[in-house]
């Protein structure tokens, strides 16, 4: 089609909203660390800005974006090396009216968050050099195949599965890989015998901010057009976010009597994550019961780390995995055609459980698929290279160990 | 010459201080400190997990006076620092052999 100018300014500035998550990201994060490990964990985030656009052009992206509407498994070698990735469309993109190499690089911000997200779970023990290997494999072997069956035509989406930004490419996918990461790294040592506070909340309440800021890219940009459907998800992401702030702090206070800001951050980031993938199809006051139900159920899935023993550091299973999980089955019921026609009718609004069982059968796919393969890379990485700290590193701290640095240097002498 | 210590509530600083400065007191070093004693700890929770915090924050106030003066001005600290309520803290005193001020080489209670 036409380029649109429009929709190229939006998409333009949404990349860029997009790829400030991730600075958001390692602040959100950052700040639930203890202070010896805050630029460890910067580091991780920081990283994947660095690692991962030059993966996405060199192979990622043709991986993810070849063979446009093949219905298969995985793209092609097309665009490798950013081939063909110019102003002008290729075919199977003549739909799209930006670009195309601003949807390249709309999609590449995608790609950088989605595996730092998991970095918050190996939080404090991983090696910065496993993970600086683990990141580039990750992001080709199982988000590239992941983001073709979704959002490049792939198999899921022939079969109708939805996912409007990613709750299912990025947020159950990276989840689930968070799962299969820390179940072979194993607890922080002292977990959860001693006690490991966040050391500076109001980075996580900053980082939380630029989050939800950044979001507006997120979704409203998925649109990839600055029209009604992009409006639509952009109030969606708001309300949502709100209902979700609003559900944890309500629920922790029925259950431990006072609100915390942790908590505020965590619902509102609760509700941005079951939002994701149905913000550009549902309405009306849809998007405040999930933000809803995404709080109450983040809010309890964070226990389940206690109960069945996993150190999932910074709780990435249970707010992007279960909050991933939410929002993808509860478009099944809440999407709805009146508000984007290029969507379709969820169970509430006449059409038939069709959309809900696509969802539920994408939403497990991707949970095994990323589960299955991210244990088996992560299995290799500490059978070679080994992926744990040692205790010596891990007692004294990774910023020290792993980068020679510190955080906060607070006293002028030495 | 006498070592005064007091660790008090960080809140009492302030009224400490300015006693203490009113009592004669020339000089004093102040260092943020934790602990605990009969108040205890406090408990704190993140996303639901509860943690028991057993060092509360206090401030530590640190002045060497006279043997004449050391009564009057330990006194003075108690009544500025007392809220009533248990975590008020504790002053005590100690010996000081030797006293020397840097700049002047002064000695004793001259430096004092």
């Amino acid at each position: 089609m036409e380029l649109d100018t429009g929709a190229a300014a939006w998409v333009l500035a949404s990349s860029a909203l997009v790829l400030f998550m991730t600075p958001g990201l390692a602040l959100f994060y950052g700040g639930m660390t203890r202070s010896k490990n805050v630029l460890s964990m910067l580091m991780m985030n920081f990283y994947c800005m660095g690692i991962v656009p030059l993966i996405w052009a060199l192979v990622a992206f043709s991986l993810a974006f070849g063979a446009v509407g093949n219905g298969g498994l995985i793209g092609d070698f097309d665009f490798v090396g950013f081939r063909d990735v110019g102003v002008g469309l290729p075919p199977g993109y003549e739909w799209l009216t930006i670009p195309f190499i601003l949807f390249a690089a709309f999609q590449l911000t995608f790609a950088v968050i989605t595996p730092a997200l998991m970095s918050g779970a190996v939080a404090d023990r991983m090696k910065f050099t496993a993970w600086a290997l683990f990141v580039p494999i990750w992001l080709v072997l199982v988000y590239t195949p992941v983001a073709h069956w979704v959002f490049g035509g792939g198999w899921l989406a022939e079969r109708g599965a939805l996912d409007f930004a990613g709750g299912a490419v990025v947020h159950i996918n990276a989840g689930a890989g968070a799962l299969a990461l820390v179940l072979i790294l194993g607890p922080r040592r002292g977990w959860p015998r001693e006690a490991m506070p966040p050391h500076s909340l109001p980075l996580t309440l900053l980082g939380t901010g630029i989050l939800w800021f950044g979001w507006f890219g997120f979704n409203a940009g998925s649109a990839l057009a600055a029209d009604g459907v992009a409006a639509s998800a952009f109030m969606n992401t708001f309300l949502a976010a709100s209902a979700g702030m609003i559900a944890w702090i309500g629920v922790e206070t029925w259950k431990a009597g006072t609100p915390t800001t942790l908590g505020a951050a965590s619902g509102a980031v609760a509700g941005l994550v079951a939002i994701t993938p149905c913000a550009g199809f549902v309405g009306g006051m849809d998007p405040i019961i999930i933000g809803f139900l995404a709080g109450v159920a983040c809010f309890f899935a964070i226990e389940m780390k206690f109960k069945l023993g996993y150190d999932d550091s910074l709780d990435v299973v249970g707010i992007h995995l279960v909050g991933g999980l939410v929002g993808s089955v509860l478009l099944g019921l809440f999407a709805d055609l009146d508000v984007n026609p290029a969507g379709a009718d969820g169970l509430f609004y006449g059409g038939g459980w069709s959309l809900l069982g696509e969802q539920i059968l994408a939403a497990v796919v991707v949970l095994a698929f990323s589960f299955g393969v991210t244990w088996v890379i992560v299995k290799v990485l500490d059978t070679t290279i080994g992926i744990r700290s040692t205790e010596e590193d891990e007692r004294q701290g990774l910023d020290l160990t792993q980068h020679a640095e510190a955080a906060y240097n607070l006293a002028d002498y030495t | 010459m006498k070592l005064i210590t007091a660790i008090v509530k960080p809140f009492k600083v302030d009224d400490v201080k300015a006693a203490m400065k009113d009592a004669g007191v020339a000089g004093m070093t102040v260092t943020q400190v934790q602990g605990f004693g009969r108040q205890g700890g406090h408990t704190e929770v993140y996303r639901g997990a509860e943690y028991t915090v057993d060092f509360v924050p206090k401030v530590s106030l640190e002045a060497v006076v006279d043997d004449d003066d050391v009564e009057r001005i330990t006194d003075v600290i108690v009544e500025a620092a007392r809220t009533g309520k248990i975590g008020d803290g504790k002053v005590w005193v100690t010996d000081v052999d030797r006293l020397v001020r840097i700049r002047t080489g002064e000695m004793g209670a001259d430096a004092v």
